[in-house]
């Protein structure tokens, strides 16, 4: 339901202005039960041409191999033959959400519903579909990845497609359009100062770094989440809680809470990808002591408490 | 026309999946089965976990109701703690949570309810073509309208809780982000133009007008607005009359507050508020592909029977209050919480009944939501820290715009060892007991008139669709 928040346009005005034609969807469309049946049978049979199949939600192959768990009401066959089916007649196949693309929170835990995405479970390709298949275009499947998903992801994912311009250079490696994906959350975080001084939030609520103590692992998450914002001017660390990197494989079970950070011997483990441990380590000890109070205070205040000091210009 | 068995699916314009067996005699519902095709295991997932990982797990069971599972967490967490949210923090949750409910009967009015109207079964009715125009399904100008407006009201969650759905953003001691005067201004420019929406489309009038109704014959004179257009049709289709209930209704009370929830809990049996007797409530497995037995959530399990034998016919658990089905939503809280119109629908308990609690509940937030902003003072203090215990039990019970939710959690050595969901729709889209019983939903369907022609029965769509249900928090 996140896409409804599409705005500037509307999520309607966006599908029909790019001459998209939804054939159903679960919460718009008018048609129900014998009526999308009907339509089924018309793009199994291939009468009605597919361009593009969004899967919403993960998919369930137990109990027992059999995807009993979940069966498209009213048909008496599993979501799993139906995605089967479906997925060979498309274009483009789209997983839209983590739980569709990787399997995601509805795999958690002991997974007691076999859950898998459409085409990975977990990191691993091969899901609902197998590693090897290709819809129509020659693509593998398109993981919009996000717990949940951006609106904008989704309908630029689908534009994008409609005019011929995602291909797979396009994909990263987990399938996601890159688009969003090549940018971090960390990326125009207002929490970046504290960042460079690891001037850190020791509870939820304050407003230094979280990714010392509080498990924030937006240098390591993919997302725009930052420079877009959400929902007008949001972001999960913007509003004071931790980024759970939920855009990327097997993110529903870290491990460790959500909430803190791994430690090992003092120092957080998983510290940013691309960057030599020792510098990392170098650079935050100095940074840690050149901190100014401002900084310092407000890391650990529930508002701004110090504001920066005025300079007058020079005459 | 003689018997014949209708099994209508896939059922859409309601969140999730619903499948309804339907026995058909005469023009008429004999015998109603609803079936929860979908099995998830959010309960078993939690086990074993860190207790504070319920509120990032729980919120995901719904993309929809996604901070009413937030704010059961977070009150299921605070009780085992034996604390409460401070008050400034308390006041931010109700704000985020009476928004979302708000954003979900808008989105149920417009989106999933009334575009059966504009279907090709009612063309040469006086109001077809208005349906149309305004209606039909991924088109129509009061939908639209109404998407527009819901997105810019859910700013307020963006601003307060970082995104929607799926914040983090409430916590057992209160709320992650302390909002500023500028903050709380912005809120209340969301909240103004919110009410633009609602008084210029969905009432077309002030929406002290619309609360000032005191009676079902009062409101069937409204003719304003969207909510006008739909008592027109409403009137026409006999709707009044329509998918009735047995009159039980149960509400948790909603938005907790110091001196008690802005929108009081009870029950309403045989015309009259009682006290919820929570130690009565229990799911009954007997129709579930579930084993095990009957039980209280603080004693229950969720054990799938991947065998799916019969007489089940639903992963659906059938929850029952002392051994009786209860109603639950926004008809449900509004007669308990007293409003007079909603106190004199209670008895017709139909869909008109529901879609009038609906339109009602929603004037009636938006006051609550512009009443909770002037009273936040920026200066206080929204959070607490609160340690979880290593053992303990908690309960978080509210009101989700479907009705009732509660979470039961017990916590062992530090994990969780239990942890128990109840949702609105468990309750309404429940399957028989084991007396029998159907649950109501399958009651209200009994009656509904079948055409010889139809499939899938345009009265059965709206007396399902007038409850609103969350398929996907039903089989968490």
């Amino acid at each position: 339901m996140s896409l409804l928040c599409a705005e500037s346009p509307g999520v309607l005005d966006l599908l029909e202005g790019a001459g998209l034609e939804l054939l159903w969807h679960p919460a718009l469309s008018a048609a129900t039960g014998g009526e999308v049946r009907a339509l089924l049978a018309q793009v199994e049979s291939g009468a009605l041409p597919l361009d593009i199949l969004c899967v919403e939600g993960s998919i369930l192959r137990g109990p027992n191999g059999t995807g009993r768990f979940q069966m498209l009401s009213g048909t008496g066959r599993s979501m799993l033959d139906w995605v089967t089916s479906l997925a060979a007649k498309a274009r483009h196949v789209v997983a839209v959400g983590t739980c569709a693309t990787y399997g995601g929170v509805t795999s958690a835990g002991e997974n007691p519903a076999d859950a898998v995405g459409v085409q990975y479970e977990g990191v691993e390709m091969g899901g609902a579909l197998s590693r090897d298949f290709r819809s129509g275009s020659g693509m593998p499947v398109i993981n919009v990845a996000g717990c949940p998903t951006h609106p904008d992801w989704v309908t630029e994912t689908l534009l994008l497609l409609a005019s011929d311009q995602l291909d797979q250079a396009g994909l990263d490696g987990y399938g996601r359009p890159r688009f969003y994906a090549d940018h971090l959350v960390h990326h125009a975080c207002p929490k970046n100062e504290f960042y460079e001084y690891k001037a850190s939030a020791t509870n939820l609520s304050e407003g230094g770094c979280m990714m010392e103590h509080l498990g924030c692992v937006g240098t390591q998450a993919v997302g725009d989440c930052n420079i877009r914002t959400w929902n007008g001017e949001g972001s999960c660390t913007r509003a004071g809680y931790p980024c759970i990197n939920c855009t990327a494989p097997e993110f529903e079970e870290p491990g460790h809470g959500f909430t803190e950070t791994p430690k090992f011997a003092g120092i957080p483990v998983g510290l940013p990808t691309d960057m030599p441990k020792a510098w990392f380590m170098a650079l935050a000890s100095l940074s840690k002591a050149a901190t100014p109070r401002r900084v310092r205070e407000n890391a650990v205040a529930d508002r701004l408490v110090v504001p920066p000091s005025l300079r007058k210009p020079k005459s | 026309m003689s018997e014949r068995n209708l099994l209508v699916g896939p059922f859409n314009r309601v969140e999730g999946d619903l499948e309804l067996r339907l026995e058909v005699d005469a023009g008429q519902v004999r015998a109603a089965y609803a079936n929860s095709p979908l099995f998830r295991g959010f309960e078993r997932m939690m086990i074993g976990k860190d207790p504070r990982d319920a509120l990032t797990i729980t919120p995901r069971i719904c993309g929809i109701c996604s901070i009413s599972q937030s704010a059961a967490a977070a009150i299921a967490l605070a009780d085992a703690a034996g604390v409460r949210p401070t008050p400034e923090g308390e006041k931010v949750a109700a704000l985020l949570h009476a928004v979302e409910n708000l954003a979900d009967h808008v989105t149920h009015f417009n989106l999933f309810f009334m575009p059966d109207f504009a279907k090709p079964g009612y063309a040469g009715r006086d109001w077809f073509d208005a349906a149309v125009a305004r209606f039909t399904a991924g088109k129509g100008s009061s939908l639209r309208r109404a998407i527009d407006a819901r997105a810019q009201l859910l700013h307020i969650v963006g601003l307060l809780g970082g995104k929607w759905p799926h914040t983090l953003a409430i916590q057992p001691g209160g709320v992650t982000r302390a909002p500023s005067a500028r903050d709380l201004i912005r809120i209340g420019t969301s909240l103004r133009a919110f009410r633009r929406y609602l008084e210029e489309q969905l009432f077309g009038a002030p929406l002290e007008a619309f609360l000032s109704l005191g009676t079902g014959d009062q409101a069937a004179n409204w003719t304003t607005g969207d909510a006008g257009f739909f008592m027109t049709i409403a009137a026409d289709l006999d709707l009044q009359a329509l998918g009735r209930g047995r009159g039980r209704y149960m509400s948790f009370g909603a938005y907790p507050m110091r001196d008690g929830p802005l929108f009081a809990p009870g029950l309403w049996r045989d015309g009259a508020r009682h006290d919820i007797d929570h130690a009565a409530i229990a799911e009954d497995l007997s129709h579930a592909w579930m084993l095990g037995e009957t039980a209280h959530p603080t004693r229950a399990e969720t054990l799938p029977d991947a065998a799916m034998s019969g007489p089940a016919y639903s992963w659906c658990k059938a929850p029952r209050l002392a051994g009786e089905t209860v109603e639950v939503g926004a008809l449900a809280r509004q007669i308990l919480d007293g409003h007079p119109l909603a106190l004199s629908l209670a008895e017709e308990g139909s869909v008109r009944a529901r879609i009038l609690g609906r339109l009602l509940e929603i004037a009636r937030s938006q006051l609550v939501l512009e009443e909770l902003l002037s009273s936040i003072n920026p200066a206080g203090k929204f959070m607490d820290q609160v340690t979880i215990p290593h053992d303990g039990t908690g309960v978080g019970l509210v009101e989700a715009a479907r009705g009732s939710l509660g979470h039961w959690l017990r916590i062992e050595d530090g994990k969780i060892a239990s942890y128990q969901i109840i949702a609105p729709t468990t309750w309404n889209f429940s399957p028989r007991d084991s007396a029998g019983i159907p649950g109501p939903v399958e009651g209200s369907l009994v009656g509904a008139a079948v055409g010889d022609d139809e499939d899938t029965p345009l009265s059965v769509q709206h007396i399902v669709r007038s409850y609103d249900p969350c398929m996907v928090c039903t089989v968490h």
